[in-house]
């Protein structure tokens, strides 16, 4: 019951410092923005605040935190007071701050490792979709035998081969993200690339970036973005699957995933800590969907428009 | 009708092709995994002796291409052979545990499919509501939490206080409703898992279409909102749904063990997982083919069934 | 999840006369759970929860390595030797023994015994059983054991194994769990049987899941099986297993997280049996290898660790404080008044200078397969040493494949021991130059001698002396962190009964909680 009530607090609390944000982004930014984000409906403030708040967090993540990222700093469990607001973790480490770090760590993995699936599947797939045949066969096929793997145990296979480095952690979840990513690429891409305006674009003898960059992306972004905004948020889950078997980021770095997956057992006895961590998840993937649903919305208005 | 056919014959060619780069990227990434079979059953334990009379038992002093050649004719042949570790016939370990799994996957899909087909039409029916906005964020929430974690959340509530148990125990004797009550808990977890990626995408593809003249005409022809949802959108948003349906439906079957470790179930993930660890690559590849035949199966029923309803999609292939 | 057990040691009983007993192993239990003491009864279904079992795992007696094999195991097999709550050797398969000159062992196998399937057990079925880990061929873990065995043969009643050197311990080797007794036909088991003489026969047995097992009305021990049926089942999350116990789904489960054994106590649904041992936790670095060939560097570290925070911390205050030391409490010449090594930056700083360094940055290679909670330990560790100036990075490595590929492989590493009852045995495979066991790649003379003189001496003081010695040359020289010795932690439904003393000699009393305990 008392969580249900805290939730309803909060999305009351929300309303009106969606609003607030709102207003006063049309206060402050240029005329021209001003105008995008006086029609921005509340959700995408909502999102784009709590977003907002994630990167400051992040970005100013030593100067907030109370205490260091790694530091014992008490003793184990201790519960929320004064001087440690959420109290501390498993080894007596300092529960805000692991959260406050976790913030930079989290979002900077997940930031990097779906840039990096989208830039190679989106890239391949279109590249894909636009020469067609042999190459395009190959590379489906390929793609189709990797996707047929499933995924978690396709990483925790690569991890195991190649070491938990977060650089290899970034590559082998990007490496499978991508396999999905390049399958809606190339599907979206198919449908552009038989427009008349890409076979104009090749009789003005227009090379593939060219199409690919000027033609064909512009046109295929919406629903790519949206995958983007879900793709994110999957990255954390991923990361504290891959803990659940033992894999997953390096200790002691601070990392929600992981978070979630150490003190996961406490909620058997109905302790809230590790809904910290988890909570911290849901809240970005809330954020970030909600301002994808608003792009989406707008690129979709925008096009009935033209 | 005869253009479809050609199309599933294609299908199921390339769908072959498929399965064997599976077994061949399985096979080389099994192999290149430190340690093998010998080692890792004697692990702590193991002398080099002892590891080279193992591997001579077993056969696996032979060279990595002779080993793949002689486990691709067996399959071939409709044999998966024994398993290295426990030295049974694979098939038998997998048979109990591929009805557990499939059982596990029609089960959450009996409800999530539903779920999300109603949740997804009602978001885009009151696009912009509360409602929209409530479901739209809870399924989200429900999908950014971890599924251990969901897991643990449901035994707390729901399995704590007596209500269903917490751990799946299985026996042959039991009946389905038995058996439906006991894995009540893990279909709920997967529920909640799969049921925000369907309800979007229907949401999504239904929205997509309330914008197009015909839909225009309907409305003002005074047609109620829920009919021309129903009768004029659904119809011709079913193919990007069936899509995603199928996608997740070939997630409940190969991609659930972390929620099948949690609730000790008995399905092919944990046995898949095992395997590896313990390097039996026999086992490895058998899961493999099946979770792989799985995916392929469910892709091309979904092109089959999107091609149906909409025939325009026929004449692009 | 994939946890290796090491082996079992050898205890010397009876042989160098005037040992006294071995120290004290096993617990006197806690009030809880005297209070509902009374004689055993019969009856009951017992569910036993393991953090172990794999649907690979097969029947293999020479391959048994995690602890579900070695509870199945127990209630199914009995061996020519048991090792009782004490820690002393007990007469099972096996009537008695005894050796003249230590090197020619005479086994009496106990008659009127049969197996499930009706067969008597004979000396055939017990030389089978045995020869099953001996030999070219033999790919059992426990194989090495047996190079010293030139010959075993039957004579009447007896078997007798033939060594090619004196060895007084021999008899505890029949005591591992490895060499159950199993009927044999033209002098070979088979190894893909499930028939034992033990206390339970196999109804069913589906591997990484669930092995039901139901009392043998014929088991030759009177006063032991309390139990009509035994389920032993897999359950490798350790949540999954706090919550089956909790909602009555099982009654007896292992490894509980240490982080929960306050909460589950709290409850008050179920007994915390927490059993004080010679299992301990490791940190070995490798001798050969810079920076870990200077002693001083190694000492630098020894003070760099806050032993009383670990034990605390990672093993929730259900262990003790190691000074470094192999040989634990339980042990008959545990050295205890070793000075102790405090959390010391500032000594760990003057080690580094004796080093000529001013700073010092090691990579310690940790997974939580060496032991439960060693990557926590590892970044307390970590925290510690920094004070020191020491800068420990902290690689996580895949629990799969950890000892093939980290262990011995790397050269700063965690591990565990599960203890030796004999001081000998514990030197031997773990810290003897080139000793198979040996994680460190240590040498000292001076240890390898005493090693083999403490083997044959007499006179109990010298040998005390001696065994102080080595353990103060481990400690101060050698090249072996050990924080702690942890306890083997279960707990139990509340009806659950032990017997006064549960063995610390493994885990679940010696695997043997299914034969030896009982529901009130």
């Amino acid at each position: 019951m008392g969580v249900l009530l805290f939730l309803v607090i909060v999305i009351a609390a929300s309303i009106p410092l969606a609003w607030l944000f709102r207003a006063t982004l049309v206060r402050t930014l240029p005329h021209d923005i001003a105008i995008v984000a006086r029609d921005m409906p509340l959700t995408a403030a909502f999102g784009l605040l709590v977003i907002g708040v994630y990167v400051f967090v992040a970005v100013l993540a030593p100067v907030l935190a109370p205490f260091p990222e790694r530091a014992v700093v008490g003793t184990q469990f201790q519960p929320w007071d004064s001087t440690h607001w959420l109290g501390t973790d498993r080894l007596g480490r300092d529960m805000l701050s692991r959260l406050i770090y976790g913030a930079r760590n989290t979002v900077g993995i997940a930031f990097a490792t779906t840039t990096l699936a989208f830039v190679v599947g989106s890239l391949l797939g279109i590249w894909a979709a636009l020469r067609g045949g042999w190459l395009d066969q190959g590379l489906s096929r390929f793609v189709d035998a990797l996707m047929a793997i499933p995924s978690l145990i396709f990483s925790l296979l690569l991890l195991t081969i190649f070491g938990t480095t977060v650089m290899t952690l970034i590559l082998v979840i990007a490496a499978v993200d991508a396999t999905r990513v390049y399958r809606i690429a190339r599907s979206v891409a198919q449908g552009v690339v038989v427009m008349d305006y890409i076979e104009a674009a090749r009789l003005r003898g227009e090379g593939n970036w060219y199409l690919i960059r000027r033609e064909i992306l512009p046109n295929a972004l919406a629903p790519l973005v949206a995958e983007f905004g879900l793709r994110f948020c999957f990255v954390f889950l991923t990361i504290s699957s891959l803990s659940f078997l033992g894999l997953g980021i390096q200790p002691p770095t601070a990392d929600w995933g992981s978070m979630v997956r150490d003190n996961a057992t406490l909620i058997t006895f109905g302790n809230v800590t590790p809904l910290l961590p988890a909570g911290a998840i849901a809240l970005l993937t809330v954020a970030v969907n909600f301002v994808v649903d608003w792009q989406l919305y707008r690129a979709s208005g925008l096009k009935e428009q033209g | 009708m005869h253009a479809v056919l050609v199309m599933i014959l294609q299908r199921l060619g390339l769908g072959v092709l498929t399965l064997f780069v599976v077994s061949l990227v399985i096979f080389g990434a099994t192999e290149l995994l430190p340690g093998d079979l010998a080692s890792s059953l004697l692990g702590q334990s193991a002398t080099p002796e002892t590891v080279a009379a193992l591997r001579r038992q077993m056969g696996l002093d032979q060279p990595a291409p002779v080993r793949y050649w002689a486990w691709l004719t067996g399959v071939l042949q409709g044999d998966f052979g024994v398993s290295l570790a426990s030295r049974r016939p694979i098939a038998d370990m997998m048979s109990a545990r591929l009805g557990n799994t499939v059982f596990l996957a029609l089960y959450a899909a009996a409800i999530a499919v539903p779920l999300s087909l109603i949740l997804g039409v009602l978001a885009a029916l009151w696009r912009n509501s509360l409602f929209d906005r409530v479901a739209n964020a809870g399924a989200l929430s429900a999908i950014s939490f971890p599924e251990f974690f969901v897991a643990y959340i449901l035994i707390f509530l729901l399995a704590q206080s007596g209500y269903f148990p917490s751990m799946v125990r299985l026996s042959p004797a039991m009946s389905l409703g038995d058996k439906l009550y006991v894995t009540f808990l893990p279909a709920l977890t997967l529920t909640l898992v799969v049921t925000a990626h369907m309800m979007r995408m229907t949401r999504a593809a239904i929205i997509n279409l309330m914008a197009s003249p015909y839909i225009e005409m309907a409305r003002l022809k005074g047609l109620s909102p829920l009919r021309i949802v129903l009768r004029h959108a659904l119809p011709n948003a079913l193919a990007p749904i069936i899509n995603v349906i199928a996608l997740n439906l070939a997630y409940l079957i190969t991609g659930v063990v972390v929620v099948e470790v949690v609730f000790v179930y008995p399905g092919l993930g944990q046995l898949m997982v095992d395997s590896v660890s313990k390097r039996d690559i026999a086992v490895v590849q058998a899961i493999a083919l099946i979770f792989a035949s799985a995916y392929v199966l469910l892709n091309l029923t979904a092109d089959v069934l999107s091609t149906l309803t909409n025939p325009r999609l026929m004449r692009r292939k | 999840m994939n946890d290796k057990t090491h082996h079992t040691g050898m205890t010397r009983r009876g042989l160098l006369k005037g040992a006294t007993a071995l120290g004290a192993a096993g617990l006197i239990l806690p009030a809880s759970y005297r209070a509902a003491r009374a004689e055993p009864q019969k009856g009951g279904t017992f569910r036993i929860g393991l953090g172990h079992g794999n649907s690979t795992d097969g029947y293999d007696p020479g391959l048994w390595d995690n602890l579900y094999a070695q509870v199945f195991a127990a209630s199914r097999h009995n061996q020519l030797i048991e090792v009782d709550a004490h820690g002393q050797l007990t007469p099972e398969i096996a009537e008695s023994w005894e050796s003249s000159d230590g090197k020619t062992w005479v086994f009496r196998i106990r008659e009127g015994v049969s197996f499930h399937s009706g067969k008597d057990v004979t000396v055939e079925d017990v030389i089978a059983s045995l020869n099953h880990h001996r030999g070219d061929e033999a790919t059992s873990a426990i194989k090495q054991f047996f190079d010293p065995v030139t010959d075993i043969r039957a004579d009447g009643q007896n078997v007798i194994v033939t060594l090619d050197a004196a060895n007084g311990d021999f008899p505890y080797l029949m005591s591992d769990y490895h060499l159950a007794i199993m009927p044999g036909s033209d002098g070979k088991i088979d190894p893909n049987s499930t028939d034992g003489c033990g206390p339970y026969v196999v109804e069913s047995y589906e591997p990484g899941v669930q092995a039901s097992l139901t009392r043998n009305p014929d088991y030759w021990k009177s006063d032991r099986a309390h139990f009509d049926r035994v389920e032993i089942l897999a359950i490798l999350d350790s949540a999954a297993r706090l919550n089956a116990l909790m909602t009555g789904q099982v009654d007896l489960i292992d490894q509980i997280d240490p982080a929960t054994i306050g909460m589950l106590e709290a409850r008050g649904v179920a007994n915390i049996l927490s059993i004080p041992g010679n299992a301990h936790y490791v940190f070995p670095m490798d001798s050969r290898a810079a920076p870990f060939d200077d002693n001083n560097v190694r000492l630098a570290l020894k003070y760099a660790i806050d032993r009383q925070q670990m034990v605390d911390t990672i093993l929730g205050g259900h262990g003790a404080v190691s000074n470094d030391n192999p040989i634990g409490p339980a042990n008959r010449y545990f050295y205890a008044d070793m000075e102790p090594k405090e959390f010391d930056p500032d000594r760990a700083r003057f080690y580094l200078r004796e080093a000529g360094m001013d700073s010092l940055s090691v990579d310690l290679h940790v997974a939580d397969a060496a032991f439960s909670g060693a990557v926590d330990a590892g970044a307390l560790f970590a925290e510690t040493a920094a004070q020191a100036g020491i800068n420990i990075n902290l690689v996580r490595e895949p629990n799969d494949g950890y000892w093939d590929n980290v262990w011995m492989q790397k050269p700063f590493v965690a591990s565990y021991w599960g203890g030796r009852a004999v001081e000998d045995h514990m030197f031997t495979t773990g810290y003897a130059t080139g000793a198979s066991w040996n994680d460190s790649f240590w040498s000292n003379e001076r240890f390898d001698e005493l090693l083999v003189k403490a083997r044959s001496e007499i006179n109990e003081d010298l040998r005390r002396e001696m065994y102080q010695e080595m353990q103060r040359i481990v400690s101060f020289e050698g090249s072996v962190i050990i924080p702690m010795n942890n306890n083997y932690v279960m707990a139990t439904a509340l009806n659950v009964a032990t017997p006064e003393r549960v063995s610390s000699n493994w885990n679940i009393d010696g695997f043997r909680a299914v034969e030896r305990w009982w529901f009130t």
